[in-house]
């Protein structure tokens, strides 16, 4: 019920909808909910509505602290901490 | 997928693992009640219990909109449907639920009901506009994260002049509920349910942010994480709880940053308040009723309020005695304490509400964990 998932703007339409790519597929959602968006941002999609909008330095300082926790292992884990920045 | 794939690794979960079990205190038992039911899904679909040091124990709030809903609200969509000959519009979840005289709604579907399974509460909106001639009423239930698409609906009706659409407000509050927990004798004074710290909803944060969790750090002295549904979410906050624990804190802290802010989403926040307000009671299933849990649309919108307009009255209606999701969901017993779990009751025809939402303890430890409490018996011939 409360399931929402991330997807990335391709596409912004008027009144206050815009389409979404969730893993290839399209979708058209409304954006009225949440402040400015641009194309490239990731929303997280909530019963077709954007609730609220992913912060990607966030995103890879989330990483980085479970990075934290393979020391040793550190070189391993700093590539999907960039590729989410 | 981005944001989804990098949060699921497993290698990292089992070096969080790791780090749990290094830094639990061996004679301390920690117990920490995830109130919503996306981490309870989450939890036993991707093994976390398993995962876990053994005295650490998770136990499973009732934030499952689906599974808190009482008897008597769903009555009263089945009672629009085939007394007042509504199209009643709701989402999937809600159409299972077992209701009173043996129906629910897919079972009132088969008795004639226009009832329709929609995606969103702008679909329902476009159902009222593609059938001007028909009273339409949106059955809407969820948490702060479910309420402003909700809200919007109200609005566009509104601003469209829609003569033939109303909802049937069900929208409940997070923090009210864990208040009514914090207080309720289990966990109180009984101390049969101890809870050392909360595992806050991702998704309802979003809307509300991390501001409305403060109360229960400063007053009730609990630790609260906010964290996100994958995997790594969940065992990142669970380590973070314990530390909060072993260090003496009682901090709201947030692992799900990305997303979620202190204040929230503002502009979803104003138009809620303009939508709706606070009812003084609501009645949830396992808590009973609990006091400003709820909302209700205010009365300069009354008309799309289908309470009023079709003057339904709310009435109580027992559960199921056989059936234990009351004290499940308030964590007083675990889904294989119920007679009835896994025989009577299961996913394809559910007895109680805890076990028709894939996100409801019954329904989750059905699918993915109950196969774990069976011992494995290696006989060499």
């Amino acid at each position: 019920m409360c399931l929402a998932i991330p997807a990335q703007l391709v596409e912004l339409l008027p009144g206050e909808q815009a389409i979404v790519n969730l893993g290839g597929i399209r979708k058209t959602i409304s954006i009225a909910l949440i402040e400015t968006v641009e194309v490239g941002d990731y929303v997280i999609v909530h019963v077709g509505h954007a609730i609220g909008k992913i912060d990607p330095e966030e995103a890879a300082r989330t990483l980085a602290m479970f990075g934290e926790l393979a020391e040793a292992d550190n070189d391993r884990v700093s590539p999907s901490t960039k590729a989410a920045a | 997928m981005k944001y989804i794939d990098e949060f699921r690794d497993g290698d990292i979960a089992r070096k969080i693992s790791a780090r749990l079990a290094e830094e639990v205190q061996p004679e301390r038992q920690y117990s920490f009640m995830e109130f919503c039911g996306g981490h309870t899904h989450a939890i036993s679909r991707y093994g976390i219990a398993g995962m876990l040091p053994p005295n650490v124990r998770m136990v499973h709030g009732p934030g499952c909109p689906v599974c808190v809903l009482p008897i008597g609200r769903i009555d009263l969509a089945i009672k629009l449907a085939l007394e007042f000959g509504v199209i009643v519009c709701t989402y999937g979840d809600t159409m299972r639920v077992p209701a009173s005289n043996s129906l629910s709604l897919v079972k009132a579907k088969a008795r004639g009901g226009d009832i329709r399974m929609v995606y969103s509460a702008a679909d329902a909106l476009e159902v009222a506009r593609q059938n001007p001639e028909r009273e339409v009423v949106f059955f809407a239930i969820g948490f702060e994260t479910t309420t402003p698409p909700t809200a919007l609906a109200i609005r566009d009706a509104q601003r469209a002049q829609l003569k033939n659409f109303s909802v049937l407000c069900c929208h409940v509050l997070t923090p009210s509920a864990i208040t009514h927990i914090l207080e309720s004798p289990e966990v109180r004074q009984y101390g049969t349910v101890p809870i050392d710290g909360f595992v806050g909803p991702a998704h309802v944060s979003i809307v509300i942010g991390s501001q409305p969790y403060e109360h229960f750090s400063d007053e009730y002295r609990k630790p609260v994480v906010i964290a996100g549904f994958e995997p790594l979410d969940v065992m990142q906050a669970v380590l973070m709880l314990v530390r909060q624990v072993n260090e003496g804190r009682a901090e709201v802290e947030n692992e799900f940053s990305r997303v979620v802010s202190r204040g929230g989403n503002l502009q979803a926040q104003a138009l809620v308040s303009e939508i709706f307000e606070l009812r003084t009671t609501f009645e949830w299933r396992g808590l009973g009723e609990v006091p400003y849990s709820a909302l209700k649309i205010r009365p300069s919108y009354a008309q799309f309020d289908a309470e009023c307009r079709f003057d339904l009255s709310y009435q109580p209606v027992a559960d199921n005695k056989a059936c234990e999701c009351g004290a499940i969901l308030r964590g007083v017993k675990k889904p294989t304490d119920c007679k009835i779990f896994g025989t009577v009751c299961t996913p394809e025809n559910p007895v109680g509400s805890c076990m028709v939402s894939s996100e409801g303890a019954c329904a989750a430890h059905y699918s993915y964990g109950r196969f774990r409490d069976i011992p494995v018996v290696v006989e060499s011939i």
